[in-house]
C-alpha cells in the first residue's frame, strides 16, 4: 500500500480530488464562519445544504440551466436562513436545538420533494471541468489545482473574499461587534439583531450554495441525505479553523484530502477494512478540536441572543 | 396588575405552558398540510391514514407503544443532559454502541439463565451509551470542546463501528453458511428476550421499564441534591459555580446519564424487538427522542405522552406511505418544523416571567417543577 502511495499517478489523484472535495466545505464553513462571528450558532447547516443541492439538482433536471439552479439553491438557503434569524436572533431560541429542527427540517422536506417530484435517482449533466489556460499546462501542479470546475474555483476565491469583508469593512466590523460585545455595540448605534439577521442569511445562502456545488458540481446525482452529515462537518470546521478564513480554510483542504484518502482506500480495500477508513475524518476532527480549543477564543457572545436591557 | 390570586395564575401558567406544545405541533402538522396540498396531496387523507395506522387499531397502538419504548428512554437521557445545559446530539451513536455491547455480551455469555443475563446485558448497554456520551461530556467539562460537534462526530464513527462489526466479527455465522450476509448478528439466545405483554405482537416489558425509569428520573431531577445541582448547572453555571457546585462535574455526569439512557433505549431495542443487532436499529430515535423531550418540556413525566404520540406518529408515517402513497419523511420535516416552533414559542414564556418580575431560574428552583427551557441563556441575562 505504501508503495502504491508513492506512486506520482496516484498521490496527484488524491490530491486534485481533495482540492476538488474540499469545495462545498469551503462554501458551508466560510458562511457558517460570517454567520457565528456575529454571535449566532446555526447548526442547521446540513438541512440547508440538503435543500439547496436538491433544488439546484431538481431546477438543472427539469431546465438543463446550471446558472439557475445554482440561484434557486441560493435562493432557499436566504429562505431557511431567514426562517432561522426569526427563531434563533428575533424569538431568541436556544440555538443548537432551533438547528437541529432546521436540520430535520431540511432532511424530510429534501426527501419529501424528491420522492414526490422526481421519484428515483436520476442523473445530470453537471458543471464540467474548466482547465485554465497557460497555468493548468504547469506539470502536477497544473494537473491538481487548475483542472477543475468553476464552482471550485469560486469555493477558493471566497476565502480571500470572506476575510476582506470581515475584516476590510465596516460590515464585517459591526458583525464582529455584535458577536463579540453586543452591549458595546448597541450603545454605538448598531442594529445589534439587523446585524445578526445578515450574519445567519449571508452563512445560510452559502449553504446553498455548498449544497449546489455537491449536486451540480461533484455527484451530478441526488439521492436522499446525500449529505451524510458533511454540513455538521463544515460546523465543525469553523472551531477547528479557529473563526479565521485561512483556518477553515487549512481546515478544509485536510478534511477533504483525508476524506480522498479514505475513498482510495477503500477502493483499493486490502489493508484497512474501509468502514474503519470512513471513521478516520471523523476521529481525526475530534482530536483536532480538542487540540483547537482553548487555543483560540470563540466570539464571546456566540449562541447568545441580545436583548436590550430595560 | 392582575387580580388572581398566585395560585390560580400558577394554574393558568402551567396549562399556558402545556398547550404551547400542543400548538406548535398543531402549526407544524397544518403546515405540512399546506405542503402537501401543494404537492398535490390530499392532506386530510394523509393525516387520516396517519391517525388510523397510529391509534386506530389494536395492532397500530402496540405498535405505537414499542416506538415510544425507545424514544421515551432516549427523551429521558435528553431531559437530563438538557437541564444540565449540555446539548445531546448524540443519542443516535449511543444507542448504536449500547445495541451492540449488549448483542455482544447476550451472544457471549449465552449459556447464563435469564434472570443473570437479562441485567448483565441491559447493564452493557447502559455501560456503553454512558461511555459514549462520557467522551463528549469529558472533552467538554475537561478542554471546553463543544460537545454537539463532538457527539456528531460520535454519531458517524459509531455508525462505521456498526458497519464494521455487522460485517465482520458480528456477522451472524447463519449468514455467512448462507453465503447471503445480510449485515446482522446471530439471534440472541431466547432467556435474554424481554417478555412481551401482548401475544403475537412487539409491544414488551421495556415499556414498563420505561415508565418506571421516568418516575425515578423525575424524583432524580427534582427530590435528590446531584438532580438539583444539575439542574442549578444548567441554569446558571456561573452561579452554580459561586455556590461551590463543581461545575465541570455536573457537566460530564449530565452527558454521562444522558448516553446511559440512549445505550440501554439500544439495549432494550435488541432484547425486546429485534432479538439480535442489525443495521438501521437506531431508527433516527436519537433525532425524534429530542422532538418528544422538547415537546413534554424536558420533563420526565411529561415525556411519556410525548414518546406516545412522537411513536405514534413513527408508525403512523408507516402506513400512510403504504396506503395513500405519501413519502414517510414528511413527519421528519413535521418534526423539524415541531422543534423549531416549540423552542421559539419559549420566547413568550420568558416574557410572562419577565413580567412577573421573577426570573425563570428563581421559579424553577423554589417553586413547583415548570419546566422551561432556559439555559444558558439564562446565565448570560443574569450576568
Amino acid at each position: 500500500m505504501i508503495s502504491d502511495l508513492l506512486q506520482g499517478s496516484v498521490l496527484i489523484g488524491i490530491l486534485y480530488s481533495g482540492i476538488r472535495l474540499a469545495a462545498p466545505y469551503l462554501f458551508a464553513a466560510l458562511g457558517e464562519t460570517v454567520s457565528q462571528k456575529s454571535g449566532v450558532l446555526d447548526l442547521g447547516v446540513d438541512g440547508i445544504m440538503l435543500m439547496g443541492s436538491f433544488i439546484a439538482f431538481y431546477v438543472v433536471f427539469e431546465t438543463k440551466n446550471l446558472w439557475l439552479g445554482v440561484g434557486a439553491a441560493v435562493v432557499v438557503g436566504i429562505l431557511m436562513g431567514l426562517l432561522m434569524a426569526v427563531v434563533s436572533v428575533t424569538l431568541q431560541a436556544e440555538q443548537g436545538i432551533s438547528g437541529i429542527g432546521l436540520y430535520l427540517f431540511g432532511l424530510g422536506l429534501s426527501s419529501l420533494l424528491f420522492r414526490t417530484m422526481i421519484g428515483s435517482v436520476q442523473g445530470i449533466t453537471g458543471f464540467q471541468v474548466l482547465r485554465i489556460p497557460v497555468l493548468s499546462d504547469i506539470p502536477v501542479l497544473g494537473e491538481i489545482f487548475f483542472n477543475h470546475n468553476i464552482l471550485v474555483y469560486l469555493a477558493y476565491l471566497m476565502v480571500p473574499a470572506i476575510w476582506i469583508l470581515l475584516n476590510k469593512t465596516t460590515l464585517g466590523l459591526k458583525v464582529r461587534a455584535v458577536g463579540q460585545n453586543p452591549e458595546a455595540a448597541d450603545s454605538l448605534g448598531i442594529h445589534v439583531n439587523r446585524v445578526r439577521y445578515f450574519g445567519v442569511i449571508f452563512g445560510a445562502a452559502m449553504a446553498g450554495l455548498a449544497g449546489a456545488t455537491l449536486s451540480t458540481g461533484l455527484l451530478f446525482v441526488w439521492q436522499e441525505n446525500i449529505t451524510n452529515g458533511l454540513g455538521f462537518i463544515a460546523v465543525a470546521l469553523v472551531y477547528f479553523g479557529g473563526w479565521r478564513p485561512l483556518g477553515v480554510l487549512f481546515g478544509s483542504l485536510l478534511f477533504a484530502t483525508v476524506n480522498a484518502f479514505q475513498l482510495w482506500v477503500q477502493v483499493k480495500g486490502i489493508d484497512i477494512p474501509s468502514d474503519l477508513a470512513v471513521m478516520l475524518p471523523y476521529v481525526l476532527t475530534i482530536i483536532v478540536l480538542v487540540f483547537a480549543s482553548g487555543r483560540v477564543r470563540q466570539p464571546a457572545a456566540l449562541a447568545k441572543p441580545f436583548e436590550r436591557s430595560g | 396588575m392582575s387580580k388572581k390570586s398566585s395560585s390560580g395564575r400558577a394554574t393558568s401558567d402551567r396549562l399556558f405552558d402545556i398547550l404551547l406544545p400542543v400548538l406548535a405541533t398543531l402549526l407544524a402538522l397544518a403546515f405540512g398540510a399546506v405542503l402537501l396540498a401543494l404537492l398535490g396531496k390530499n392532506p386530510l387523507e394523509a393525516y387520516g391514514a396517519l391517525f388510523q395506522g397510529a391509534f386506530g387499531t389494536v395492532s397500530g397502538i402496540t405498535q405505537t407503544l414499542t416506538k415510544a419504548t425507545p424514544l421515551l428512554l432516549v427523551a429521558l437521557g435528553i431531559c437530563i443532559a438538557f437541564r444540565g445545559g449540555v446539548i445531546n446530539i448524540g443519542g443516535e451513536g449511543q444507542i448504536i454502541v449500547g445495541a451492540i455491547s449488549a448483542a455482544w455480551v447476550a451472544l457471549t455469555f449465552a449459556s447464563l439463565p435469564g434472570i443473570l443475563l437479562i441485567p448483565l446485558t441491559l447493564a452493557a448497554g447502559v455501560l456503553a451509551g454512558a461511555i459514549w456520551g462520557g467522551i463528549a461530556g469529558v472533552l467538554k467539562a475537561r478542554f471546553g470542546v463543544n460537545e454537539i460537534l463532538t457527539t456528531v462526530m460520535l454519531n458517524a464513527i459509531a455508525l462505521q463501528l456498526m458497519n464494521f462489526l455487522l460485517r465482520g466479527p458480528m456477522l451472524d455465522p447463519a449468514q455467512i453458511a448462507a453465503g447471503t450476509n445480510v449485515p446482522q448478528s446471530a439471534t440472541l439466545p431466547d432467556q435474554v428476550w424481554l417478555l412481551r405483554l401482548v401475544p403475537r405482537t412487539l409491544l414488551h416489558t421495556g415499556l414498563i421499564l420505561a415508565i418506571v425509569l421516568a418516575v425515578l428520573v423525575y424524583i432524580f431531577l427534582w427530590r435528590t441534591t446531584i438532580g438539583y445541582r444539575i439542574r442549578a448547572v444548567g441554569l446558571n453555571p456561573s452561579a452554580a459555580r459561586y455556590a461551590g457546585i463543581p461545575v465541570r462535574r455536573y457537566v460530564a455526569l449530565a452527558m454521562i446519564l444522558s448516553g446511559a439512557f440512549a445505550g440501554l433505549a439500544g439495549a432494550v431495542e435488541v432484547t425486546g424487538v429485534h432479538h439480535r443487532m442489525i443495521e438501521g436499529l437506531s431508527g433516527g430515535y436519537g433525532f425524534s427522542g429530542i422532538v418528544a423531550a422538547l415537546f413534554g418540556k424536558l420533563h420526565p413525566l411529561g415525556a411519556i405522552p410525548a414518546s406516545i404520540i412522537f411513536g405514534g406518529l413513527l408508525v403512523g408515517a408507516d402506513k400512510m406511505q403504504r396506503t395513500v402513497q405519501v413519502p414517510s419523511s414528511l413527519v421528519v420535516a413535521v418534526n423539524g418544523l415541531i422543534v423549531l416552533f416549540v423552542v421559539a414559542s419559549d420566547y413568550f414564556v420568558r416574557q410572562r416571567a419577565k413580567r412577573r418580575g421573577r426570573t425563570v431560574g428563581e421559579r424553577e428552583l423554589s417553586g413547583p417543577p415548570q419546566p422551561s427551557l432556559a439555559m444558558e441563556q439564562e446565565a448570560f441575562n443574569d450576568q
